[in-house]
């Protein structure tokens, strides 16, 4: 008899692919949120494995800061042409104008608060009632206690006293009208699992992920990409270095990491060496009180 | 490498975080900048050490009142494995996050303070454990340190514990000494303190049970999430039947039935992602092609012939109730059994089980919230249900209100009725 054994990537892909099929079978009408970042690049090789030859059940839904890296939204532009699959963009900017809202200010100014509202919009725009999404529960110790089938109100609000019991495989994916459900696939996978499963199945990243020589700008002892949209204090001192991204968000709040890894296994064998986790050497957004994370879900943000 | 899901079940007194923290912390899981978070709040324990239990604790109200409410999903991995740690509440108020944590778990560590013994909580998370059908247990006798590493002490204990556990139906059952506090037998070992203990560490146990035979391989189902007719010109055939294996092995020529319906077909192909498997086994998803065109769609099971399923729609079950709401005879619920929803009405409370002795209590008019029941259910439609100690993949199904739409039980099932 042969050994039955499966590889614990492969035991993690087999959930992901259980729970995407489930919001197939369960929702009317489901999105899947794409940001360009290597999660949810993942979560779109994990449906290509959920449903083909079949088409995706979903569209993919970009919610576009306007500050985003420009080798993000080319890779974006260039995934969605190769699948043959549909793609929904939806901007900040236009939400912010429409609803005249104000433009954060300052030295931490960032649009990434905003995007829950012009998420919030496409959702009732389209009618969506579950958003696939590629959080971790690895990345901060609010997300850990997220479920899988994360049920939110019509303001988007996430109620960690209020969230379902959720056991075994079976997911209640049950809503009344105006609710609806983020989704996260890979939950139990950590950023190593992230990357690993990359190297295995062979997916391009956009090139920002390996190393290159970029103008940055030193805050707080991180290396904020310089750009247009980042606000510049006289004192800020502007630097070329050689980094990567461990994460690719918002320009305004992702950080870059100093790198040599111009490969899959250099950026896999810096992060078993890294004694800092994802969002803190990345993420300025968190820093900003103990519970950043939590607060925020609890606004409707993922 | 594989998975390794594990449970522990436990409150702040049992050293349970502690002993979290130890394991993520000593098998280096514990960024700079979380132990730099840990170490700005000030907290530290008694010997001035970092308090290890910060790690865990990761909502508003849980660090304020220094419990744990909801479950936590941790993660670290060794060369050996990757491990997920259902982390729970211990609290008898806190009983179906425990039954939910344990639900997806192989593996339970349970904590019993070496000055205390076997306690009621003890008691509680074995019997939770052993109810939820988690193949192993850990005991692991906690705060050896304390009892001056005394051989007799923990020997008692293990003793203690045996005598209780004649009623489990706990297949393995290991015992080790440790002290969450000061490291020993949690990732390294205890020559020094505990020289009279021969096994392994709480992490090299973890490594090595097995536990790939947790997969029941014997009986195949199969249950159809969606089917996949892409209609193109490609594939203007192609049907393909989207699922996940949840017991039970697939290969192409395999004689199978199609059930509720009963058709009979063959399996043409097994894929995953356009590739062609061999056999597909559980836990895999993959994709199944027939010889035969039979009407299937979500929530039919695909059963090698030989493997029979008959559809049932009385049942008896053990349930947890997990609602403020009280639950009576009569009541009516969505159920959710892998794929598949059906109404069902809960016919007759048959006992309320105590969960710190196994004792059944009959006469029982209502289920409370945290309750654990013996219930007869009838479905409106039919269902193709294992016994959850024959198959915990397919004998496992969950109660949803039928206005708010919340999950208001778990449920395993114990008889059928044909």
């Amino acid at each position: 008899m042969t050994k039955r054994y499966l590889d614990y990537l492969d035991q993690l892909e087999a959930e992901a692919i259980h729970i995407m099929r489930e919001v197939a079978g369960q929702f009317e009408k489901p999105a899947l949120l794409f940001s360009g970042g290597k999660d949810s690049i993942t979560l779109v090789r994990l449906a290509e494995k959920a449903f083909r030859p079949g088409k995706f059940p979903f569209p993919l839904v970009h919610i576009d800061t306007g500050h985003n890296f420009p080798e993000a939204i080319r890779y974006r532009d260039e995934l969605a042409e190769r699948l043959g699959e549909k793609l929904i963009v939806r901007h900040v900017e236009d939400t912010i104008l429409r609803k005249n809202l104000s433009e954060p200010k300052g030295r931490y100014a960032s649009r990434n608060a905003l995007q829950t509202h012009t998420l919030l919009e496409t959702i009732e725009e389209f009618g969506f009632d579950a958003c696939i999404g590629g959080a971790r529960r690895d990345e901060e110790k609010a997300r850990a206690k997220e479920r899988i089938f994360s049920v939110r109100d019509e303001f988007g609000q996430w109620d960690p006293k209020r969230q379902r019991p959720e056991l075994w495989n079976t997911f209640n994916g049950r809503i009344s009208k105006g609710e609806n459900v983020r989704v996260f696939p890979i939950s139990n996978w950590t950023e190593l699992d992230v990357w690993n499963y990359i190297k295995r199945e062979e997916i391009a990243l956009p090139n920002i992920y390996y190393t290159h020589e970029r103008e940055c700008l030193v805050r707080d002892g991180k290396l904020m990409a310089w750009s247009d949209f980042i606000y510049q204090e006289p004192d800020d001192e502007v630097v070329t270095r050689q980094v990567r991204f461990r994460t690719v968000g918002d320009m305004t709040c992702t950080a870059a990491v100093e790198s040599i890894a111009h490969d899959i296994d250099g950026v896999i064998a810096e992060i078993l060496e890294s004694k800092i986790s994802e969002r803190g050497a990345t993420r300025i957004d968190d820093k900003l009180s103990e519970t950043a994370m939590e607060d925020r879900k609890k606004g409707g943000y993922f | 490498m594989d998975i390794l899901r594990f449970i522990t079940a436990g409150n702040v007194d049992d050293g349970k975080s502690t002993l979290i923290g130890r394991l993520l912390y000593d098998t280096k899981q514990i960024f700079a900048d979380q132990l730099e978070a840990i170490e700005s709040s000030g907290r530290v324990n008694e010997d001035g050490q970092v308090d290890l239990s910060l790690l865990t604790d990761g909502l508003k109200a849980e660090r304020e009142q220094g419990i744990t409410i909801d479950v936590a999903y941790k993660y670290f991995s060794t060369e050996k494995r990757k491990f997920i740690i259902a982390d729970a509440p211990g609290h008898i108020q806190y009983t179906r996050n425990m039954v939910t944590g344990a639900s997806n778990s192989n593996l339970s560590i349970i904590l019993v303070d070496a000055r205390k013994g076997v306690q009621e909580q003890t008691r509680r998370h074995s019997i939770i454990s052993s109810l939820l059908g988690i193949p192993h247990l850990v005991i692991c006798i906690n705060k050896m340190d304390l009892v001056g590493y005394d051989e007799q002490v923990y020997n008692q204990i293990v003793e203690d514990y045996k005598q209780f556990a004649r009623k489990l139906q706990a297949k393995d059952v290991t015992f080790i000494p440790v002290s969450a506090l000061k490291g020993d037998n949690i990732v390294e070992g205890s020559e020094l303190t505990m020289p009279w203990y021969q096994g392994p560490s709480l992490l090299e146990h973890l490594e090595q049970v097995p536990v790939s035979q947790d997969f029941n391989l014997d009986d195949s189902r199969f249950p159809v999430q969606y089917v996949i007719r892409p209609l193109t010109a490609e594939h203007q055939d192609y049907r393909g039947y989207a699922g996940k294996v949840i017991s039970g092995t697939y290969k192409a020529g395999d004689k199978v039935t199609v059930q509720p319906s009963g058709q009979m077909t063959t399996v043409k192909f097994v894929e995953l992602g356009g590739k062609e498997l061999e056999e597909a086994f559980a836990p895999m998803s993959v994709v199944l092609q027939l010889e035969d065109e039979v009407d299937i769609s979500r929530g039919d099971v695909i059963v090698k012939a030989a493997d029979g399923l008959e559809a049932a729609q009385e049942f008896e079950a053990e349930i947890c109730w997990m609602h403020n709401k009280a639950l009576k005879p009569g009541a009516k619920l969505l159920l959710r059994h892998n794929s598949t929803e059906t109404r069902c009405v809960v016919r007759h409370i048959e006992y309320k089980i105590d969960i710190n002795t196994l004792d059944h209590l009959e006469d029982v008019d209502q289920v409370q919230l945290n309750d654990i029941c013996r219930v007869q259910i009838k479905t409106a439609s039919p269902l193709l249900l294992d016994k959850y100690a024959d198959n915990r993949s397919n004998g496992g199904f969950i109660l949803v209100d039928e206005t708010s739409f919340a999950t208001v039980g778990a449920g395993m099932v114990a008889e059928i009725e044909y």
